[in-house]
């Protein structure tokens, strides 16, 4: 990417002259304040940004954002990014995404661009409901959820977006909170900066229609004993006093009090490119006993495709010099009439 | 003895066999050497869609027919002369398509208990003379010969018997007089690591030539002359890989890069083959998760400023139509590819069909009109594959390019042609230019054409964002507005018919007014020149019209239907672009529907003419 003609830019810049038109409280507002504020600081020319999304309400997205941006149709949006950035390896490309959009009607896009490890950065906002068409269950709804379409509870056991995410062969898998302004402004820096496809899960609240899905990672009694935040190369530990920690019990992970019988060499120590511990901590996600993982869960550097795709061609060309499409139509059995 | 040639104007081999006879290899080397000896000629393929059905089976019988001419042709033959069998389903299956009087040459080692009984024969009929009224029959024990000829290789039993087909091959070059030398350099070429299957299968093919030089079988060896072909150097090209070519020639032409987005479907898979073997030409392929991940990608090629191509074939497309409308909309530059297969569903993946041309034209949902071009022949596909990507990008909109199953796989001669001598293909970009009172319009458009700017994206000042949402024209901001609404529908219907302004006049075959006129798209068009060709040497009043485009349609097509008193519409699916052209233009078009599987015969066209004007 060229940085070196990158202008100061400023959060302004990245405005667009469009109202926003999310409904008044949503999550979506906050998300889209921390990438404005970010992205200055990114170091990237503002014409090499592009922002794709699908459809729901997440997917508005890039049509505030003054960069190129194009709004697809629903769950595409991680195959027409994947061609934008093949085209131009050059290009910071950007999915916007939600439950609905990325992990329903576009679960396939999501888990093969995931796997392909194309430098590309998803973010998907999890709210756990469908908010455009207003308020049906989505697939990270929990079990028994009431809504318009499950009058009387929804039957299907919830997606993990990050257990899905460490299935596909994700390279990065990070999650961030629409409140904890500061926190997704870092994840937004980690997953820019990682080379390769990076997740980034964001929970977001829908005000309307599932109000509160993360209060208890919100409100201030009870967030202490409910968030974990993950730092590289530091110790899981939470709550008030930050006294208690993850530790593994066998292949189980438990919950210890520091004092007496534990110490703090005891816990379990963040490691972000180890693939068990992030497999694991993916998976205390929807369970009520633990705390929820929140930071870079797996960050590991495989080759992009793009990278690979480059070489290939390189190769093909250093192997067979220049060739013109008039050498291939010439080539092969010919024979001249009259 | 004495062996007589006899001189004749053109002649139709089908080959016949079980899947692994390998049938489609011996049909292509004689269609590479039929080429050389400078004939004109037509092919047309027919294998079963499972890999490897049961060995034996009616439904694993694979085949290869080929047209061959002194006089220019046009198709690949409605019935053949002479029918290679190489084992009993084949005979069961073909048999019944070699007229009486044609000649059959079968493997009689083929013809066990078990695979008469496999082919569903309760007697062996080279034996019980059930053939013998109809046809010439010549009974070859070619697994024994081929075996005595290879004895002395120690080469697994299997291995030789697999060489039957190049002793069935070496026989046809010498009834034909065809040299087998090139052949032979193909087989050194092709099996260059393995040395003993070079001379294994050189044996066969030497066997077989001498077999009919030798033995007091044959009394009679055939010759075709040289077509007179227009002056120039020519290649035998198959459909799909002529697409291809066609798709980079534009690329090259224009200067864009090529990024093809495509999922593996039957009978398109080849072009992705075949450009993901182009990469020193930095043609970039991607093989999506879906069809739907295809065109996606292509589409996000083209927003980025790539020529975005994506193919497939029926299913493939009604997988698509989402997209298509989102590239409608969004007015970006694609092509998008339909190798036509028999449908509905997954129908028939290996049998060729023209029913999808509803589904190209009205297949999405909304009031999403796109350009329809379609190819004539194998060669042809060069041509409107460099033509569709032209008018893609000149009036910055998806166009649907329709091949079929027989053109994709079927061959002809081909004259090949010069990058200089295609029309002049350049792009241009928006830039910085384009930015009025400080804000760039994303969909002010070109006036003579109506397209939109190119903006892609790393050009500063030119920022930003398009969608599936209705766009309000010249800002390309999201717009409810219903004026608004009807304008853009308007303008993308009337941009799409602009491009009919780019065709010449339309090209009649005879007179233009008469009897009858055959109206035809796509590859059908061989059939129906034969027929209108063979009509007008009796005298008829009947002429023939190949529409290239079918959306739009040309200008003048309406004053020249009703010059004609019938209108006859061959197509192989149960009417099609006979509902459009009454539907456009009110003339009682009469069609001629048949979904067998393979292209409507020369004849059968005939026939519907003199059923219409007697």
């Amino acid at each position: 990417m060229s940085e070196t003609s990158v202008k100061t830019l400023t959060r302004a810049d990245f405005s667009s002259d469009q109202s926003v038109r999310w409904c008044p409280g949503c999550g979506d507002y906050a998300i889209l304040a921390q990438t404005q504020k970010v992205f200055p600081e990114l170091g990237v020319a503002k014409e090499n940004f592009v922002f794709i999304s699908g459809i729901g309400c997440s997917s508005r997205f890039p049509y505030y954002m003054n960069t190129y941006g194009f709004h697809t149709i629903h769950g595409r949006a991680p195959a027409i990014a994947s061609g934008v950035k093949l085209s131009n390896p050059d290009l910071s490309v950007w999915v916007v995404t939600g439950d609905g959009d990325g992990l329903s009607i576009g679960g396939n896009h999501t888990i093969h661009l995931l796997r392909r490890n194309l430098d590309i950065n998803v973010m998907l906002f999890n709210n756990r409901i469908y908010g455009l068409t207003k308020g049906q269950y989505s697939p990270t709804s929990e079990v028994g959820k009431v809504t318009k379409s499950t009058p009387m509870g929804s039957l299907d056991r919830p997606f993990n977006p990050l257990t899905l995410a460490m299935g596909a062969n994700s390279s990065f898998v990070a999650r961030t909170i629409d409140r904890e302004t500061k926190h997704m402004q870092e994840m937004i820096k980690r997953a820019h900066g990682h080379k390769g496809t990076s997740f980034l899960e964001i929970y977001q609240n829908c005000n309307i229609f599932n109000d509160g899905a993360y209060a208890s990672l919100t409100d201030k009694e009870t967030k202490s004993d409910s968030v974990l935040w993950l730092d590289n190369g530091k110790p899981m530990i939470f709550g008030k006093e930050m006294k208690k920690g993850i530790r593994l019990d066998g292949n189980t992970p438990i919950i210890v009090e520091i004092g007496d019988k534990w110490s703090i060499d005891d816990v379990l120590v963040h490691n972000e490119s180890d693939y068990v511990i992030a497999s694991l901590l993916s998976n205390l996600t929807y369970n009520t006993d633990f705390p929820d993982p929140i930071g870079v869960l797996y960050a590991i550097d495989p080759p992009t495709y793009e990278d690979m795709m480059v070489e290939q061609i390189n190769h093909a060309m250093d192997k067979k010099g220049k060739v013109s499409v008039q050498d291939i139509l010439n080539a092969g059995d010919t024979w001249v009439v009259g | 003895m004495s062996k007589t040639t006899q001189k004749v104007d053109e002649v139709v081999i089908r080959f016949a066999g079980d899947s692994g006879d390998g049938m489609q290899l011996t049909g292509g080397r004689f269609t590479e050497t039929t080429a050389i000896v400078g004939n004109d000629l037509s092919t047309l393929p027919d294998f079963p869609a499972e890999i490897r059905a049961p060995a034996g089976s009616l439904a694993g019988v694979s085949a290869f027919q080929i047209k061959f001419s002194s006089k220019e042709i046009h198709t690949p033959g409605d019935e053949p002369d002479i029918l290679v069998a190489m084992n009993p389903a084949a005979l069961k299956v073909h048999q019944k398509e070699l007229p009486p009087g044609g000649t059959i040459i079968c493997n009689a080692n083929a013809f066990s208990p078990k695979n008469l009984k496999l082919a569903g024969y309760e007697s062996n009929p080279l034996e019980d003379g059930t053939l013998d009224d109809y046809y010439t029959v010549y009974s070859i024990e070619m697994g024994k010969i081929v075996a005595r000829a290879c004895e002395d290789m120690e080469l697994p039993s299997k291995t030789v018997d697999r060489t039957k087909n190049f002793f069935a091959l070496g026989l046809l070059y010498w009834i034909y007089d065809r040299p087998v030398q090139p052949t032979k350099d193909w087989l050194t070429v092709k099996f260059g690591k393995r040395p003993e299957l070079v001379e294994a299968n050189i044996r066969a093919m030497d066997v077989g030539y001498n077999y009919g030089e030798t033995t007091e079988i044959f009394t009679t060896r055939y010759q075709v002359d040289k077509a007179s072909l227009p002056s120039g150097t020519y290649r035998n090209v198959v459909g799909n890989y002529a697409l291809s070519l066609g798709l980079a020639a534009a690329a090259e032409k224009s200067g864009l890069g090529l990024f093809y987005g495509g999922y593996p479907i039957t009978p398109a898979s080849d072009i992705l083959h075949t450009l993901s073997a182009w990469k020193h030409l930095g043609i970039k392929t991607f093989q999506a998760e879906d069809e739907i991940a295809g065109i996606g990608s292509a589409i996000g090629a083209a927003f980025a400023g790539n020529l975005g191509i994506t193919a497939t074939s029926g299913p493939g497309i009604a997988l698509k139509g989402e997209a298509l409308g989102l590239a409608i909309i969004a007015e970006l530059p694609l092509v998008v590819v339909n190798v036509q297969r028999g449908g509905p569903s997954t129908g028939l993946p290996t049998k060729t069909e023209q029913s999808d041309l509803m589904q190209a034209m009205y297949g999405r949902n909304g009031e999403a009109p796109m350009p329809i071009i379609a190819s004539a022949t194998p060669g042809d596909c060069f041509y409107v594959a460099y033509e569709a990507c032209r008018i893609a990008v000149k009036y910055m909109t998806p166009v649907m390019l329709l091949t079929d199953g027989y053109l994709a796989n079927g061959s002809e001669p081909w004259q090949v042609p010069q990058m200089d001598e295609l029309i002049p293909f350049d792009v241009k970009f928006a830039d910085k230019d384009q930015i009025v009172d400080g804000q760039f319009m994303p969909y002010l458009r070109q006036k003579d054409t109506l397209a939109r700017p190119w903006a892609i994206p790393g050009i500063e000042g030119l920022e930003h964002r398009i969608g599936g949402i209705e766009k309000e024209d010249v800002t390309g901001n999201v717009s409810y507005d219903p004026e608004n609404h009807h304008h853009m529908v308007e303008t993308r219907a009337k941009k799409v018919e602009m491009i009919a302004k780019e065709f010449g006049p339309t090209e009649i075959f005879g007179d233009d007014n008469g009897d009858l006129l055959i109206l035809s798209w796509g590859g059908t068009k061989g059939s129906c020149r034969s027929a209108a060709e063979v009509l007008q040497a009796e005298g008829q009043r009947v002429s023939h019209l190949h529409l290239r485009w079918v959306n739009p349609l040309p200008h003048d097509l309406g004053e020249i239907l009703i010059k004609f008193k019938n209108v006859l519409i061959p197509e192989i699916n149960f009417g099609q672009l006979i509902k459009i052209i009454r539907a456009e233009y009110l003339v009682d078009a009469k069609g001629l529907n048949q979904v067998r599987g393979k292209p409507i015969s020369s004849s059968d066209i005939q026939q519907a003419v003199k059923d219409l004007i007697g």
